[in-house]
């Protein structure tokens, strides 16, 4: 029990610990006051939030109708999961005909071949989600994997990083709709294989991301190699290490902190910024879902896209905390509050 | 010559023009399976001395020799115990031993590199704490984690700046033993720096006073000529022990003592009367403060 507590308090889902502690014996007032604070001071929050929003959308007429309040938007989130269900049906449904229908074509010309057809349903609210999670992973991948070791080499390098903190300054601020029409003609431009691997869409999303999340990464991965304790590198220097043996063994280590803080942050701005970019460059995610919408206008565009801002919010927050699990787990120092 | 030779070494910091010399004209000569202590004030530049032996940085003036070789850079040869301790947080205690040994006899097998660091870990006694983190030893374990560290690497000279400075009296006294047990085992060379004149005659051979700073320098060498294994209890009223102490503490009380420095200046002091608190304070206006120069007229009461 005080282990799984434990694990919760890691996952930085300290509001279930308690619950875990009583059961496990801990001082049950203390944990009660504890599951008050924790607990029911962020539901009595909520609890007013629903109730403002009802209120405000009762009053306020727009040119769709009037604003759905918290209990239209909950019914609206159930038939996008209903609709999800239905169209996977109607997939399955459709394959088991092509199934039989291809072998009786093949039944009956056994010599051809039979063309492989692909269900051409829209794409559900849940594969949308799905198509983010994929894009905004793979900018922030392309993301990592230059900015930790340009990162590294800033720190290590006065001279280096000299030179590339013009760079840094200009380019960090640089909003991802400035971004994304270059990164656009740059892929049709490089990217024309016959049969593509990638989406050009999904491509121009992912490196956009990127271009915009790289930053935090590589000034906090910069920082933290600049400001390793003297004493870790006359270890290095009494020891004579390789500088191989220095950046894996000393370097990195004693960074890794500072390096998760940045790509804590890069995940976070990647995910703010892929909603931008999926909308111009018609990447099938959240970012298209809510342009669609608010492009069909429907008498329930504004609850559909208030479903899409829930989620885009949970969704962030949710990776949030993988990524503070995470910087718990290769933190060395196991003592550190991280929130 | 002797095995480590310092000559007329001095090493200063700060801007040129404003060059402060930390250490001036140190002399110092030690030979083979030495234990030596310097003991100095506390920012006497006791850790400058020891870094320049290390070879972390470079004399101005002079020349350091070990083994007749001018030292330019560190090495592991010799073996630095950190003020600080210096371990590896990330890294367990056999890994931060291991990290050592793995470098210094790469050619070793595997199992013959183990059984080294093995070897050193018991010899601090740390063998049950074997897989644990810096951090959650205690600061007198950290310290043999430092020492089995330097020792792995068979340095030529083992060098110590103030290794038990941050621990508590007890664990002071415990270790200090364990490091004399140590170094009676191979009679390695060894440098003491420390601030406690005490430790540096209950273990060393030599004990040499480090004047205060700035331009600081090695006072005269007192041989401790009393026989191990010293018994701590015994040695306060030991007239030999007396008689060295009286003689380190009066070189560093006296001639190599803090230079005190006279500065007179003119206080001015503010011409303004202390306010009457009792009366009550305005809202908005304030009241201007009264200078000396402006009272016009003063009442005391007195009880007749």
């Amino acid at each position: 029990m005080r282990q799984l507590a434990n694990a919760f308090d890691n996952a930085g889902l300290t509001w279930f610990s308690p619950f875990f502690r009583i059961a496990s014996g801990d001082n049950p007032k203390e944990q009660l006051q504890k599951i008050a604070t924790l607990i029911g001071a962020p539901v009595v929050a909520f609890s007013i939030f629903l109730l403002a929003w009802g209120l405000v959308a009762a009053n306020v007429k727009v040119s769709f109708g009037s604003i759905p309040g918290p209990i239209a938007v909950w019914h609206q989130a159930g038939e996008m999961w209903k609709d999800h269900w239905e169209q996977r049906a109607k997939a399955v449904e459709f394959y088991k005909e092509e199934g039989a229908k291809k072998a009786k074509y093949l039944a009956k010309f056994p010599d051809r071949t039979y063309p492989n057809r692909k269900y051409s349903g829209p794409p559900t609210y849940l594969d949308q989600i799905l198509t983010s999670l994929k894009t905004v992973f793979a900018g922030f991948v392309i993301a990592s994997l230059i900015a930790v070791p340009v990162g590294i080499v800033c720190g290590l390098s006065r001279g280096f990083f000299a030179a590339v903190n013009p760079f840094i300054q200009i380019f960090k601020p640089v909003s991802p709709l400035a971004w994304l029409p270059i990164v656009m003609i740059m892929v049709s431009a490089l990217y024309n294989p016959t049969e593509p691997f990638f989406e050009k869409s999904f491509l121009s999303s992912a490196i956009t991301v990127a271009l915009c999340s790289l930053w935090p990464t590589l000034i906090n991965t910069a920082l933290g190699v600049a400001s390793i304790d003297k004493d870790y590198l006359n270890v290095a220097k009494v020891l004579k290490l390789g500088w191989l043996t220095q950046i894996f063994k000393i370097v990195i280590p004693s960074a890794m902190p500072l390096i998760f803080t940045g790509l804590r942050l890069s995940l976070g701005v990647g995910w703010m910024v892929l909603i931008a970019a999926e909308m111009l460059a018609q990447n099938p995610g959240l970012g298209k879902f809510v342009w669609d919408m608010f492009q069909n206008g429907s008498s329930q565009t504004l609850a559909q896209i208030m479903v899409a801002v829930f989620t885009i919010g949970g969704i962030g927050f949710l990776l949030d905390r993988v990524m503070i699990t995470f910087q718990k787990l290769v933190s060395y120092d196991k003592t550190a509050t991280i929130h | 010559m002797a095995f480590l030779n310092l000559h007329n070494v001095s090493k200063g910091f700060g801007p040129s023009g404003r060059r402060m010399d930390v250490l001036h004209d140190i002399n110092l000569e030690i030979e083979k399976g030495e234990f030596v202590a310097i003991v100095g004030y506390s920012g006497a530049g006791k850790t400058t001395l020891i870094s320049l032996i290390a070879g972390l940085i470079r004399a101005d003036t002079g020349n350091v020799t070990l083994n007749g070789l001018e030292i330019t850079e560190p090495g592991p040869d010799r073996g630095l115990v950190f003020q600080n301790y210096a371990l590896l947080p990330w890294l367990s205690v056999y890994e931060n031993i291991a990290l050592a040994t793995d470098r210094i006899f790469p050619n070793w097998s595997a199992d013959k590199r183990r059984a080294h660091t093995e070897k050193y870990i018991a010899m601090v006694s740390l063998t049950p704490a074997r897989d644990k983190k810096p951090g959650e030893l205690s600061g007198g374990m950290r310290q043999r984690v430092s020492v089995a560290r330097a020792l792995a690497m068979e340095p030529q000279i083992l060098l110590l700046d103030e290794p038990l400075g941050a621990l508590d009296a007890l664990t002071r006294a415990t270790l200090q033993d364990e490091i004399v047990r140590i170094w009676e085992q191979d009679k390695r060379t060894v440098v003491l720096i420390t601030n406690d004149v005490d430790e540096g005659i209950l273990m060393a051979d030599r004990i040499i006073p480090l004047s205060a700073g700035p331009n600081a320098t090695l006072g005269p060498s007192v041989k401790v000529d009393i026989e191990r294994p010293r018994d701590r209890k015994g040695l306060n009223h030991d007239d030999r022990f007396k008689a060295i102490r009286r003689d380190v503490i009066g070189y560093l009380l006296g001639a190599g003592g803090k230079k005190r420095v006279q500065v007179s200046r003119k206080l001015s002091l503010p011409a303004i009367e202390p306010e009457d608190l009792t009366h009550p304070r305005p809202l908005f206006g304030g009241r201007r403060p009264t200078r000396r120069g402006e009272v016009k007229r003063e009442s005391v009461e007195v009880d007749a």
